[in-house]
């Protein structure tokens, strides 16, 4: 019987310690990597001191670049919920071979490198040589290339169109839970197409909506692909400034401590919102 | 002109016939049961009714209006699913209330008339409830208390019972007859259990193939069915040369077709029999009197009289 109970713990020490390994070791080194000194000439220095906690604190510099990663993955989840939640609904509706095909072309663009899929935008919409820039102009719609290179309106677009999957698939996961008599039942008692929506279909995949915007949120704002290539050097958010910090300027401490107070501000929201999203729905879906 | 009366009624999904030419009159305040196996038709005729399928050809009126010219959300017709469809967000009042609300009823009146519903269903202390917090007979009574609630001209029920346990499902076709006897509504039963169909209906239609193959009350269906259709279907049969034998109808006698009890089975209050005879083999039922009965293995005479 003992060997019994020790057989699960052994089963998984394999995984466990893959997984310390690769992820808590590297993680714990990141943190006290954040309290360590840094100079110039002198590179970097294992003491442990606030100095890096204090100025990513204090300076409005990162203040400023925190503030427009989270603005942009608020707006990149609002987005993609405006979009996706309709987009699942209408998938859902569809009958085969429709279905299928559509799900296709809208989990297509995981398989394809996020690289691929973010210049895909840089050349449509790059500067004066972008290709849609180059037809408005000849048409005569616009006068100057439409601003997208360098712009957060740029980065929410790319990152909406990136991390749309996402938000479609958890919505369509909430709809596939629904009673498919229920429509018809809200019908039959008088209800119309829109009220059915509104009052019967959306409360119920709200809990749907909800992690699937966490998923976006937090994909969003721990980005890296999408606003290096959109906002550069000159655009920066904040996993951006952390590998700045790494391998331009080489202050690594400062990088960590950019890198380790983004992880925490994500765990802290995503938790935070879970929390509430199951308190809230609790007791109607359990 | 009857009540509700299907003319004609098909319906084709691709080159499946569900429905084929029905016709059917169902009178004002009756309880009737379409009753077949799945595939039938039986769903897709309720579902024509309901509006959620538009019928290939043929006509339905209400009360003398063509219904199919109504969309389905004007229709106001009290239908309770399978499924029972509740709606899992709102409490067992909000569910009731939707109806009310669709209609533009007014609050005070609305909450009335919740009230009085659910009292009907005997569910008047659990307005607040959510559905999952209730067991399914009680989730069923609130799936019917929403259909009534607004008054509808038909009640249409699509095998309302399927989901619930034998004892449970007993009870409430006991109470469904009552509660439909007390507000008299027009009532549409889907169903493929015979037995069902027979305790709740005034009259059966029993339909095969998309067609309705009978359509009397249950007692004449049961003793006298139009074709081998139904009376297969309604109960038990036996094809003893050439005629067909209810099995209750035969009794051990002195004389009469000689065979042999294959197996004997005790169901309670009556003893299934299947018996080996020369035209093939009879079931049998008895009913249990408490006298010793014939055991297997046992030569025995059967006998019934000719109706």
């Amino acid at each position: 019987m003992r060997a019994m109970k020790a057989a699960p713990y052994l089963l998984s020490t394999p995984a466990l310690l893959l997984f310390g390994a690769i992820v808590v070791v590297p993680l714990a080194m990141t943190v006290a990597l954040s309290f360590h000194d840094w100079g110039q000439y002198k590179g970097i220095e294992p003491v442990s001191i606030l100095k890096n906690w204090h100025e990513v604190f204090t300076d409005s510099y990162f203040l400023e670049m925190f503030w427009r990663t989270f603005r942009i993955a608020l707006l990149v989840t609002l987005l993609t919920a405006v979009l996706g939640v309709p987009e699942a609904y209408i998938l859902n509706r569809m009958r085969s071979p429709w279905r299928g095909i559509f799900l296709l072309v809208i989990l297509g663009p995981l398989l394809i490198s996020v690289v691929a899929r973010t210049l895909g935008w840089a050349l449509l919409f790059g500067g004066s040589s972008g290709i849609v820039n180059k037809a408005l102009m000849s048409m005569g719609v616009i006068s100057s290339p439409l601003p997208f290179m360098f712009t957060e309106t740029g980065m929410v677009v790319a990152l909406a169109h990136v991390l749309m999957p996402y938000m479609v698939l958890a919505v369509w996961a909430a709809l596939q839970r629904l009673d498919p008599q229920i429509e018809n039942a809200a019908v039959a008692l008088g209800a119309g197409p829109f009220t059915v929506v509104r009052r019967i279909v959306l409360p119920q995949i709200m809990p749907g909506i909800l992690s699937g915007g966490v998923i976006v949120f937090a994909l969003a704002a721990s980005a890296f692909a999408t606003p290096a290539i959109i906002g550069g050097r000159r655009l920066k958010v904040a996993s951006t400034l952390a590998y700045d910090e790494f391998l331009n300027t080489l202050n690594w401490p400062l990088g960590a401590a950019v890198a380790v107070l983004l992880l925490l501000a994500l765990i802290a929201i995503v938790v935070a919102s879970s929390r509430l999203v199951e308190k809230r729905y609790a007791q109607v879906f359990g | 002109m009857a009540f509700l009366a299907l003319e004609g009624l098909t319906r084709k999904f691709g080159t499946h016939l569900a429905v084929d030419g029905l016709s059917l009159g169902v009178e004002k305040g009756e309880f009737v049961a379409l009753l077949g196996p799945s595939g039938c038709g039986k769903t897709t005729t309720l579902q024509m009714i309901a509006g959620f399928v538009e019928p290939t050809s043929g006509a339905i009126a209400l009360d003398g209006r063509d219904l199919l010219a109504v969309k389905p959300a004007k229709r106001g017709l009290g239908i309770v699913f399978q499924s029972y469809a509740l709606f899992p967000h709102m409490t067992v009042a909000e569910n009731v209330a939707f109806g009310l609300e669709m209609q533009g009823v007014a609050t005070a009146e609305r909450t009335r008339r919740v009230a009085e519903t659910l009292e009907l269903v005997g569910l008047g202390t659990f307005a607040a409830r959510y559905p999952r917090q209730m067991s399914g007979g009680q989730q069923q009574r609130v799936a019917l208390a929403r259909a009534l609630v607004i008054r509808p001209q038909i009640l249409l029920l699509d095998e309302p019972l399927s989901n619930l346990d034998a004892k449970l499902r007993e009870e409430m076709q006991i109470e469904l007859r009552q509660i439909q006897r007390s507000v008299g509504t027009t009532t549409i039963l889907v169903t493929h259990d015979q037995g069902e169909a027979m305790a709740l209906s005034d009259r059966i239609a029993v339909m095969n193939h998309g067609k309705v193959e009978q359509f009397a009350p249950p007692h004449e269906a049961y003793e006298r069915p139009a074709t081998p259709f139904v009376a297969s279907f309604l109960g038990k049969t036996n094809l003893v040369g050439g005629t067909t034998v209810r099995p209750e109808k035969i009794s051990f006698a002195a004389s009469g077709l000689a065979g042999r009890v294959k197996t004997r089975i005790f169901q309670g209050n009556h003893w299934l029999y299947q018996v080996d005879t020369p035209s093939g083999l009879v079931t049998v039922i008895r009913q249990n009197s408490g006298e010793t009965m014939p055991g297997e293995g046992e030569t025995v005479h059967l006998a019934w009289g000719t109706t």
